[in-house]
């Protein structure tokens, strides 16, 4: 069952007069947040889910718009599914920094009536999780019965449980990072380096103009999308055929198909995308290290959160050593954790996918959150 | 809750933090958290043990036994349970030597290779064993270290582990009353091993 028509809402959570405080110290004003929500708070207000949304996902999680948009995680969230909107009432809010409602680098900046542009202040995971603790607030809710995250999403799961675990009684963290490996920044860096040295760039101030940096965000793009498939799915997925026929055109025009899927995949982007957004949400990754507080891992197992750690087999841009490294600094620190590594050709798209185990995991512990819903731990 | 886990769970000292290798779909962890104020963590691969030892709050993460145990830090453990999992492993020795290093205190149960029927089995018949204890045919046993109880101690030893306390069990999984020809009269044994 899907939820049918969605609609995402709009609300400014920090006016001029009380603007957000960034953990860098600066402030940023207003900030508004597109968000949608499913299912019903109960009178308590103890079934509330709040989805964390990845690199380039929006506030439609779930559901279907009037122009037959379906939500990016539509087949875990709805009724009778692992996130059961018949049971829970699911939070799903486009991220801070972002350009689908959320105020971000797009955004106008009061003190000019201009975009931010480069202006916009650098954000941090710990200012996402503000963010969305406030918009947790405005609905009603003090405790999430569960926050659940995939990728990035799974990194502001990570980061909101290890700052205020009282309010997250349990996490569920898939295909995420608890600090990015080398390899990881090098592939972000040259996503920046793509969208900051295509000329149409114009140092950040390209929404003033009507020109885009279209070529670097596109291969930034394209560069991300293979980072995200595995070898084995785009060898199953179009192996070395062409384009047209079997007879090689042997020039440097799109000639595989692999290209020419790229290339759709790059340029699609551009309809949905912020180069501004990319950069500052990238950049954000690169700095986050939330273990690096000694405390947090206490303070988690103090609060008696719990934790699912998903990763996937075919994953190499958080490879299952990453989820490893969650699981491991969790587990040492005495925090209840469940982990596992599913099998999936996929790759990193694993998380939005349907791989046999990965589902019926998180339905497992969804199930047993929600029948505990409301107890805290002693 | 099966007749072995039941004098595993009383080997465990109350309010210990337990690590369950092997753990199934996690009745025993399940029975130490709500009986015994433990608290803890199991190892399994099995999917749909996995699924199940989530669904009933029990957390539970996938390691290979063999390979896997250095995702574990030292003296994280009170207590290690090895339940008729040390005869399915490729490593046993090193395994133990692992868990010492993870754990203060193991409780290991393991079939007995050297029950008398089995012994029967191989002398009489001529046959690789087949009993209640050791259900499997020989190629497609999961049993692929077998011992008898002092080849068990000596390797304890070995890896030195003191044997606190023997419990042996009948083929059934129920205590036997007395100690006397232990070697051929145990199916099974549980042990509480300290370092």
């Amino acid at each position: 069952m899907s939820l049918g028509a969605t609609a995402t809402e709009r609300v400014v959570l920090f006016p001029e007069g009380d603007p957000l405080r960034l953990a860098s110290g600066r402030t940023l004003a207003p900030v508004e947040v597109a968000f949608q929500t499913y299912g019903t708070l109960s009178p308590q207000a103890d079934n509330a889910v709040f989805v964390c949304h990845a690199l380039t996902g929006d506030a439609h999680a779930a559901g279907t718009t009037p122009d037959g948009r379906v939500g990016w995680w539509d087949n875990l969230i709805g009724p009778g599914k692992p996130v059961d909107t018949d049971r829970f009432f699911v939070i799903s809010p486009n991220l801070l920094g972002g350009c689908q409602g959320t105020t971000g680098p797009a955004s106008t900046d009061p003190a000019t009536g201009r975009p931010y542009g480069l202006d916009f202040p650098l954000i941090q995971m710990t200012d996402f999780v503000t963010v969305h603790r406030s918009l947790m607030h405005h609905l009603g809710v003090r405790r999430l019965a569960a926050a659940v995250g995939g990728s990035l999403g799974g990194m502001q799961v990570v980061q909101w449980m290890a700052e205020t675990p009282e309010e997250v009684a349990n996490a569920v963290v898939v295909a995420a990072s608890s600090r990015l490996s080398a390899q990881n920044i090098a592939f972000t860096a040259v996503a920046r380096e793509a969208i900051m040295r295509d000329p149409d760039f114009a140092d950040g101030r390209y929404l003033e103009s009507d020109r885009r940096p279209d070529i670097g965000l596109m291969i930034a793009r394209m560069m991300a999308h293979i980072t995200y498939l595995s070898d084995q799915a785009l060898t199953d997925k179009f192996d070395r055929r062409l384009q047209h026929g079997a007879t090689p055109a042997l020039g440097f025009d799109v000639d595989f198909q692999v290209e020419s899927y790229l290339r759709h995949q790059g340029e699609s982007f551009l309809d949905r995308f912020d180069a501004l957004s990319y950069l500052y949400l990238t950049r954000v990754m690169d700095y986050y290290d939330p273990f690096a507080d000694p405390a947090a891992v206490g303070r988690i197992a103090e609060a008696g959160t719990q934790a699912l750690v998903v990763s996937f087999d075919s994953d190499w841009r958080f490879s299952t050593a990453h989820s490893r490294r969650i699981v491991r600094t969790l587990e040492h620190g005495r925090v209840p954790v469940s982990f596992r590594e599913i099998s999936s050709p996929a790759g990193h798209d694993s998380f939005l996918l349907t791989p046999p185990g990965y589902h019926e995991t998180v339905r497992a512990f969804l199930d047993r959150a929600y029948d505990e819903r409301g107890a805290r731990a002693a | 809750m099966r007749p072995d886990l039941d004098v595993v769970a009383g080997l465990v000292p109350t309010g210990s933090r337990v690590l369950d290798l092997g753990c199934g779909d996690g009745e025993l962890l399940d029975h130490l958290f709500h009986e015994s104020g433990c608290t803890g963590t199991g190892v399994e691969i099995e999917d749909r043990a996995v699924v199940r030892a989530i669904r009933r709050g029990v957390p539970v993460i996938e390691l290979d036994v063999d390979t896997e145990l250095s995702e574990l830090a030292d003296d994280s453990y009170d207590v290690v349970v090895l339940s008729r999992t040390l005869q399915a492993l490729r490593r046993p020795a090193d395994v133990l030597a692992e868990i010492r290093r993870i754990g203060r205190r193991c409780v290991v149960s393991v079939p007995n290779f050297g029950l008398w029927k089995h012994r029967a089995s191989l002398v009489v018949r001529g046959r690789m064993p087949v009993s209640r204890e050791l259900p499997y045919p020989w190629f497609e046993t999961p049993n692929i270290h077998l011992s008898t109880l002092p080849d068990l101690e000596e390797l304890f030893a070995a890896r030195d582990w003191t044997v606190e306390t023997r419990l042996l069990l009948d083929e059934r999984g129920r205590r036997l009353a007395n100690e006397r020809l232990a070697n051929l009269r145990a199916g099974a044994a549980v042990y509480l091993l300290s370092r």
